[in-house]
C-alpha cells in the first residue's frame, strides 16, 4: 500500500518539458529525449511544427522553449515579453545535388549555383561549370532547377549563401524562408526536392546533408570563402562553427571563413526565457530545464552523428555553457 | 420529444451553420485586412509575389487555380457524361453495373494525396514526354498534369450524379417515347438527358467547386512557381497549393496577412462559381419551359 503511494507521487513529480519548433533537428531531438528520458526519467515532449511556430509559441509563453533555425533579429526582440536566449544545439548542411548520367562527382562555386538558380546558367556544358570540371565530360543538357515550394529553413540558409556569394542574387531574389524564384520547378519538403532530382535528369537541387545521404544522392563539392574545395561531410559541417564565435551565438555560418568548414552549413537554436520565473513557473521547472539543455550540448552530442546531424565544436560549447549559465530564477542563476 | 423541443433543437441547429460560417468569414476578412491595405487592389491583378520584399499580387495563383479547374472540366465532362449514361441508361443491372459503380466509389474514396503520389509517378513522367515532343522545357509538373488529375479525381462526382439523375427520369416518360417508336438513342439524348440536365448541370458544379479547392494532389503536381502560366507545359501555383505551401513557415505578418487574403479569394471564387451555375441553370430551365 505504501508502496503504491509512493509510487503514485512519484508519477505526478515527474516532469514533463514541453518544447515545440523547428523540423530540420526533430529526429535529432528525438533521439536525444529518449536518451535523456532512459538517463534521467524526464520527458521531454517536442512538437515539430515549424520554426515560425516555435517562435510564436515561446513568444505566447506556452512552452518551455523554442526550436529555431534561424535565429531572432535585433528588431524582432520587441515581439518577446522578456530577454531570450540562444543556445546552439546541432549544426546541419544543406547540399547541392543533381541527376546526371553516370552522377559524376562536380565541384561548384556558390556563384555558379546562384547563376543557375537565375536562370543565366541553363546547360550542363556551360563553360563555367566546365572550367570548375575539367576532367569531367559534361552533357549537352538542360538544367533543370528545383527548389522547396514550402518555407523553410532549408531555403533559408541556401538563399543566404547565394545572397552572401552573389550580389546578383541579393538584389534581385534576397534571403527568406521562401523567395521569389527566378527559374525553376518547386516541390515540398526535402523528400520533394529530392523526389523531383531522382525523376529528373539534368535537375539540381538543395536538400538537407541526411536527406542525400539517406538516398544516396550525390552532391557537389563547393569552394569555401578560403578558396578550398570542401565535400559536405560531418567533419567538415563541424569546422564551419570553429572560426570566430560571437557571445550570444547568434551566427549564420554560411559562407564561413573556416579554413576547412563546408560554406553552406547552418546552426539550429533552442529558444527560452533568460528570467525563468514568469507566469506559475517554479525554480523546478526551471531547473529541469536548464539541466536538459546543459545535457544537449554536452551528452547528448554523441548521439546526433548518427542521424547525419553534425557535433557542436569546442568554441561553440563554451558559448553555450556560458549562456546556459546565464539563466536566472528570481535573479539568481539556476545553474551553479 | 415534444414538437417545441424539437422545433427549438433544429432551429438552434441551423443557426449554428449560419453562425460557424459567418464567424469563419469575418476571421478572414479581418485577418487579411493587413496585406489588403498595404495592397490595395493589386492583391487581385498584381502578378509580383514575394516574400521578401513583401509585395503580394495574387494573379498567378487565380490564374493558375480557375485554368486548372477549367481543363479538367473539359476533360471530366465528356468521360463521365459516358459514364454516367452508360449506368444510367444501358447496364442498368448486372455484375458489370455493380463492377462500374464499385470502380467509381472506391475513385471517389481515394485521398488526394494518394492521387498526388500516382500523379509523380504517372503523369509526370507521361507529360515530361509529350513536353519534349513538343519543345517545351521537360518538367513534367505543371498546369497540365495538374489539370490532368484533377479531372480523374472529380470524374466519379460527377458521373454518379449523371447516372443519379438518369436513374430518376420516371419510366412512364420512357416507355411513353418508345411507344411512340423513338430509337434508344433518341430517348436518351431526346427525353432522359433534357430530363435530367439540372440534376447533371449540378454535379457538374459540385466538381468544379471540389477541383477549384483541391490541395493536396495540385500542390504536388503543379510545379509551384509563381508565375503565370502561358503554356499547358508552364509550372504554376493555384490559390490552394500557395497557402499549403507557404502559410506554416510564413515569417511575416503581411506574409501571413496575404495567406488569409488567398484563402478568402478562393472561398469567393467557389461561392460565384456556384452563383453563376445556379443562374444558369435557372436560366435553362425556364427556357426548357419547366
Amino acid at each position: 500500500m505504501a508502496l503504491c503511494l509512493f509510487g503514485a507521487a512519484s508519477v505526478l513529480n515527474a516532469q514533463t518539458l514541453l518544447g515545440s519548433g523547428a523540423t530540420f533537428p526533430a529526429p535529432a531531438y528525438t533521439k536525444m529525449f529518449d536518451e535523456y528520458y532512459k538517463a534521467t526519467g524526464i520527458k521531454v515532449n517536442y512538437q515539430a511544427i515549424g520554426s515560425s511556430g516555435g517562435l510564436k509559441n515561446i513568444q505566447d509563453r506556452v512552452v518551455d522553449f523554442g526550436g529555431s533555425d534561424s535565429f531572432v533579429k535585433d528588431t524582432d526582440f520587441a515581439k518577446y515579453p522578456a530577454s531570450i536566449v540562444h543556445i546552439p544545439t546541432v549544426i546541419g548542411a544543406v547540399v547541392v545535388t543533381y541527376n546526371l548520367p553516370g552522377n559524376p562527382a562536380l565541384r561548384l562555386t556558390g556563384e555558379v549555383v546562384a547563376d543557375i538558380y537565375l536562370g543565366k546558367i541553363t546547360k550542363w556544358n556551360d563553360k563555367r561549370i566546365a572550367e570548375l570540371n575539367p576532367a569531367v565530360k559534361l552533357p549537352n543538357m538542360a538544367i533543370m532547377p528545383v527548389y522547396r515550394s514550402d518555407g523553410s529553413g532549408t531555403t533559408f540558409n541556401f538563399t543566404a549563401y547565394l545572397s552572401a556569394v552573389s550580389t546578383e542574387w541579393k538584389s534581385k531574389v534576397g534571403n527568406a524562408n521562401s523567395v521569389s524564384w527566378p527559374a525553376g520547378q518547386g516541390a515540398a519538403q526535402n523528400a520533394g526536392v529530392a523526389g523531383v532530382v531522382k525523376q529528373t535528369p539534368g535537375s539540381i537541387g538543395y536538400v538537407e546533408l541526411a536527406y542525400a545521404h539517406q538516398s544516396n544522392m550525390p552532391t557537389a563539392a563547393i569552394r569555401n570563402s578560403s578558396g578550398v574545395w570542401v565535400d559536405a561531410s560531418l567533419a567538415s559541417i563541424s569546422a564551419s562553427a570553429a572560426g570566430a564565435f560571437p557571445q550570444d551565438s547568434r551566427i549564420l555560418l554560411v559562407n564561413t571563413d573556416a579554413k576547412e568548414g563546408y560554406p553552406i552549413s547552418a546552426l539550429t537554436w533552442i529558444i527560452v526565457y533568460r528570467e525563468q520565473k514568469y507566469g506559475s513557473r517554479t525554480f523546478e521547472q526551471a531547473e529541469q530545464l536548464a539541466k536538459l539543455l546543459w545535457w544537449m550540448i554536452h551528452d547528448g552530442q554523441n548521439f546526433v552523428e548518427a542521424l547525419d546531424y553534425a557535433k557542436l565544436p569546442a568554441p561553440a560549447i563554451k558559448v553555450a555553457e556560458a549562456i546556459i549559465k546565464s539563466i536566472t530564477y528570481d535573479g539568481q542563476p539556476v545553474l551553479k | 420529444m415534444n414538437d417545441r423541443r424539437f422545433n427549438a433543437l433544429l432551429g438552434f441547429a441551423a443557426l449554428l451553420i449560419v453562425f460557424v460560417f459567418a464567424g469563419f468569414v469575418l476571421t478572414l476578412v479581418v485577418q487579411s485586412l493587413p496585406a489588403v491595405k498595404q495592397e490595395g487592389a493589386a492583391f487581385l491583378y498584381g502578378s509580383e509575389w514575394n516574400p521578401v520584399t513583401a509585395r503580394f499580387g495574387a494573379l498567378p495563383f487565380i490564374i493558375g487555380t480557375l485554368l486548372t479547374s477549367a481543363i479538367a472540366l473539359v476533360i471530366a465532362i465528356p468521360l463521365s457524361l459516358s459514364a454516367g449514361i452508360v449506368m444510367g441508361e444501358y447496364v442498368r443491372s448486372g455484375w458489370l453495373r455493380s463492377l462500374l459503380n464499385t470502380l467509381i466509389n472506391v475513385l471517389a474514396s481515394i485521398p488526394s494525396v494518394v492521387f498526388g503520389l500516382w500523379g509523380i509517378e504517372v503523369v509526370i513522367p507521361l507529360v515530361r514526354n509529350l513536353a519534349v515532343l513538343f519543345g517545351a522545357p521537360p518538367y513534367g509538373a505543371g498546369i497540365l498534369a495538374a489539370s490532368l488529375v484533377l479531372a480523374i479525381m472529380i470524374i466519379p462526382y460527377m458521373s454518379s450524379m449523371t447516372r443519379e439523375a438518369l436513374m430518376n427520369v420516371p419510366a412512364g416518360l420512357r416507355e411513353g417515347a418508345f411507344a411512340l417508336g423513338l430509337t434508344k438513342q433518341e430517348v436518351v439524348t431526346g427525353i432522359a438527358l433534357p430530363f435530367a440536365r439540372q440534376s447533371i448541370f449540378a454535379g457538374i458544379l459540385l466538381s468544379l467547386g471540389r477541383a477549384l479547392g483541391e490541395t493536396m494532389a495540385v500542390t504536388m503536381l503543379i510545379g509551384n512557381a509563381t508565375r503565370i502560366p502561358d503554356s499547358l507545359f508552364s509550372l504554376g501555383n493555384t490559390l490552394a497549393s500557395v497557402i499549403a505551401s507557404q502559410f506554416n513557415e510564413a515569417a511575416s505578418d503581411v506574409h501571413r496577412s496575404a495567406m488569409m487574403g488567398l484563402a478568402l479569394m478562393l472561398l469567393l471564387i467557389t461561392m460565384i462559381a456556384g452563383w453563376f451555375g445556379r443562374t444558369l441553370m435557372r436560366k435553362g430551365a425556364s427556357a426548357y419551359g419547366k
